[in-house]
């Protein structure tokens, strides 16, 4: 029975320590001069991306492939989306073909809720609205392990735009569920309300109070949100008060960035350019740990589920 | 001016309901009896009529719904005149009242006068017909008032869309010095709930979809409460939803302002801990499920009188329209068919509010409140009744709906109380 990952909750802390064991498997495999195994062969992923990527869409197809599996791409543009399909008569169309993995970006939250409804295979969220982003929760959860340590007992701020950030959210659930500890710091108007009570973290509307963090993830500013008089007043003045750079540093604490990166707006530019940072491993680390991912979904052995919540789309009410 | 009510022409009904439990708070009743209807009025002579079962049910005055959406003229694929009244029947309707937001809108005479002429050959209950408050619903320019309420509209309302200006708000309030009409009204600040698709409050943050706060319906309450109480204007509340907005309507009502309000079951019964699913079709309605408090503070509303009235914002949508990912689905629940028997499993079985109170809520209170007749099981009264199996439990969805539409917030849930049978304007509009 394919199972499924539409966010970061839908695995426990085990189930995330074993997909980090098995990306760095992975890693292995990828340091070989043949960088292809035949774990997939013959599986079917389809990559259904709505909205524009360029990492997340490149590691899963990249992934994908070099497990041997056959990938196909389809881009929003391009496709019978522009036709006006409905998302629910293209995943019934594409589900009729029987892919093992449906990997799907969307503008939209819950389209990939509604996806699993209409296909036995395994739905991949990546990335749906400003709900969730479960594999780049993970990934960063990898990256800060292997670069940094074990992640229990780190602190992680998060900077900038929490509320309309699906990385953040995915990201925030992901650290504290390994035990870190986590604060978010940003103007109040890119804050959500009840952040502390729902999300579990401490709120700061102070940069200087990313000063203890060991780990700082600056946030993208969604320019087409922000600009004159709109959620935040110029990002000139958000650059000045909260951008970050070498200057509101401490040694030693480590820079992430899920890009695409606004030079000058969220993080300066030489800070962006300092290898110190975690930006370019984050990078590399996307298509293993979506290696791991599709390898856990499709083809882990049987016991390896035993411990895994059944996923989809219960409703609790 | 008075409200013009439609039903369709058809036999009065002859029967005689053998001992059941006849329930009318209002006129004092309940005592396990006969009832008999003959030619369509209550009371009479039983011989030689037809016998119902009664034993084990319950007779209440027939329910009164001041907020619904029968589509029509428009989107009948969604819900026309003959099903939404079929739907009200089957939950034990008498009368409904039909909201103008339709393509196009109610906005003028002639469409008005169209749809009461449907609602003669088609409705198997009372239906009446608000209409638009501004042209088009585009919160601008009055619509011309008095011949609408000439030509028999119920109300006025812009439901779907607040009238954001409040200069236009306090000129069709003067006008109502002419009508006499209840001003029917969605209370939304537009701005401040924005491209909100579930309320604001933690689960928004923790699903990270765009929330529409409280405040926002508060506000526009706010406002119009007290352009009411400027204008000595009489003002109907949609809808409420958020503890806020029954504080405002509280304090209005304290210092004497004309100001009533109805409330839907979805939102005396469901918090926004539902919407995690993402299912549009059974958790995405404006205004939105919202927390515990403001759940709580509902109920306590309804039973201390500060909410008037239950109203079921019966919002049908078109099946493929609601299967669409949560921010892109219409806004919308259906109602007519499960109002009573949520409120009676979910309100009444534990307590919550008695029998005789939610009968009330849902009949004689939202008839008083729009000005339209009373259902009365009192001899002599025209039999708009109906027959309910409280103890008998139906799967929500499992024998179908008299709706076109399916996007009930209770699909699949089991609810106790099935209406048996209902006599509106003293024809069979129902019978199981």
């Amino acid at each position: 029975m394919p199972r499924s990952l539409l966010a970061i909750t839908d695995v426990d802390r085990a189930e995330v320590a074993r997909l980090l064991r098995v990306a760095n498997r992975f890693r292995e495999v990828m340091a070989r001069d043949i960088k292809k195994v035949p774990t997939l062969r013959g599986r079917t992923i389809v990559n259904l991306f709505f909205e524009a990527s360029t990492r997340t869409a490149t590691s899963f197809e990249l992934a994908g492939k070099r497990l041997s599996a056959d990938v196909i791409s389809i881009k929003g543009k391009g496709s019978s989306l522009e036709k006006g399909e409905s998302l629910k008569d293209t995943v019934l169309t594409l589900a009729s073909y029987a892919p093992d993995v449906l990997v799907i970006r969307h503008q939209s939250a819950g389209a990939c809720a509604l996806a699993g409804r209409y296909t036995d295979a395994a739905v991949i969220n990546a990335g749906d609205g400003k709900h969730a982003h479960p594999t780049q929760a993970l990934l960063d959860l990898y990256t800060v392990e292997r670069e940094v340590g074990p992640i229990d007992g780190l602190h992680v701020a998060f900077v900038g735009d929490i509320a309309h950030s699906r990385v953040a959210r995915s990201g925030i659930a992901g650290f504290r569920m390994m035990g870190a500890k986590v604060s978010v710091v940003g103007p109040p108007t890119l804050l959500p309300r009840h952040a502390e009570e729902s999300l579990g973290v401490d709120v700061s509307t102070d940069i200087a109070d990313i000063a203890d963090a060991d780990v700082v993830y600056v946030l993208r500013m969604q320019l087409e949100r922000m600009g004159p008089g709109r959620l935040v007043p110029s990002l000139r003045e958000y650059a000045a008060t909260y951008g970050v750079s070498h200057a509101r540093l401490r040694p030693g604490q480590r820079v992430m960035h899920a890009g695409p990166i606004n030079r000058g707006v969220e993080i300066a530019d030489d800070l962006a350019d300092d290898p110190g940072t975690l930006i370019v491993p984050q990078a590399a680390n996307g298509m293993i740990v979506r290696m791991a991912v599709l390898y856990d979904l499709i083809a882990a052995p049987e016991g390896a589920s035993e411990q895994r919540s059944a996923l989809g789309d219960a409703v609790a009410v | 001016m008075t409200v013009t009510l439609a039903q369709r022409g058809g036999d009065s009904a002859s029967l005689v309901i053998r001992g059941a439990r006849v329930l009318d708070p209002v006129a004092g009743i309940d005592e396990t009896r006969d009832l008999v209807v003959r030619d369509g009025v209550i009371g009479g002579d039983p011989t030689g009529l037809p016998e119902v079962a009664g034993s084990e049910r319950v007779v209440v005055p027939g329910f009164v719904d001041p907020h619904v959406h029968l589509r029509t003229p428009g989107r009948e694929d969604m819900e026309d005149i003959a099903t939404g009244s079929a739907a009200g029947a089957a939950g034990g309707f008498v009368t409904i009242l039909a909201m103008p937001n339709t393509s196009p809108p109610v906005d003028n005479a002639g469409i008005l006068a169209s749809l009461l002429d449907a609602a003669r050959e088609e409705a198997r209950i009372r239906v009446g017909f608000y209409a638009a408050i501004t042209a088009g619903q585009r919160g601008q320019e009055l619509t011309e008032q008095v011949e609408l309420a000439e030509t028999g509209a119920a109300g006025f309302s812009d439901d779907g869309v607040p009238v954001a200006n409040a200069e236009v708000m306090r000129r069709a309030m003067q006008y109502q010095g002419i009508t006499g009409l209840p001003l029917v009204l969605h209370e939304e600040d537009p701005d401040l709930s924005g491209s909100g698709v579930m309320h604001e409050g933690a689960v928004a943050t923790r699903v990270g979809l765009a929330g529409i706060p409280g405040v926002s319906e508060s506000i526009a309450v706010a406002r119009d409460a007290a352009l009411a109480e400027y204008e000595r204007a009489r003002i109907h509340i949609c809808h409420v939803s958020a503890r806020e907005t029954v504080e405002e309507i509280r304090r209005a009502k304290t210092r004497g302002v004309a100001i009533t309000a109805e409330v839907t079951p979805h939102h005396l019964l469901l918090t926004d801990e539902a919407v995690v699913g993402l299912d549009p079709s059974r958790h995405k309605m404006n205004p939105p499920l919202r927390e515990q408090a403001d759940r709580q503070a509902l109920v306590e509303a309804l039973v201390d009188g500060t909410l008037d009235c239950i109203a079921t914002d019966h919002a049908p949508h078109a099946g493929h329209e609601k299967d669409a990912p949560f921010e892109e689905a219409p806004f919308g629940v259906t109602g007519l068919e499960t109002a009573f028997a949520a409120c009676y499993t979910h309100l009444v079985r534990p307590g919550h509010l008695d029998l005789e109170m939610l009968v009330r809520r849902l009949g004689a209170d939202p008839a008083r409140t729009l000005g339209l007749p009373e259902p009365s099981l009192c001899d002599g009264a025209t039999a708009d009744l109906a027959v309910v199996d409280l103890g008998a439990r139906q799967v929500v969805g499992d024998a179908g709906f008299q709706s076109k539409s399916t996007n009930s917030a209770f699909l699949g849930d089991a609810l106790y109380g099935v209406v048996e049978l209902t006599i509106a304007g003293g024809q069979i509009a129902w019978r199981r």
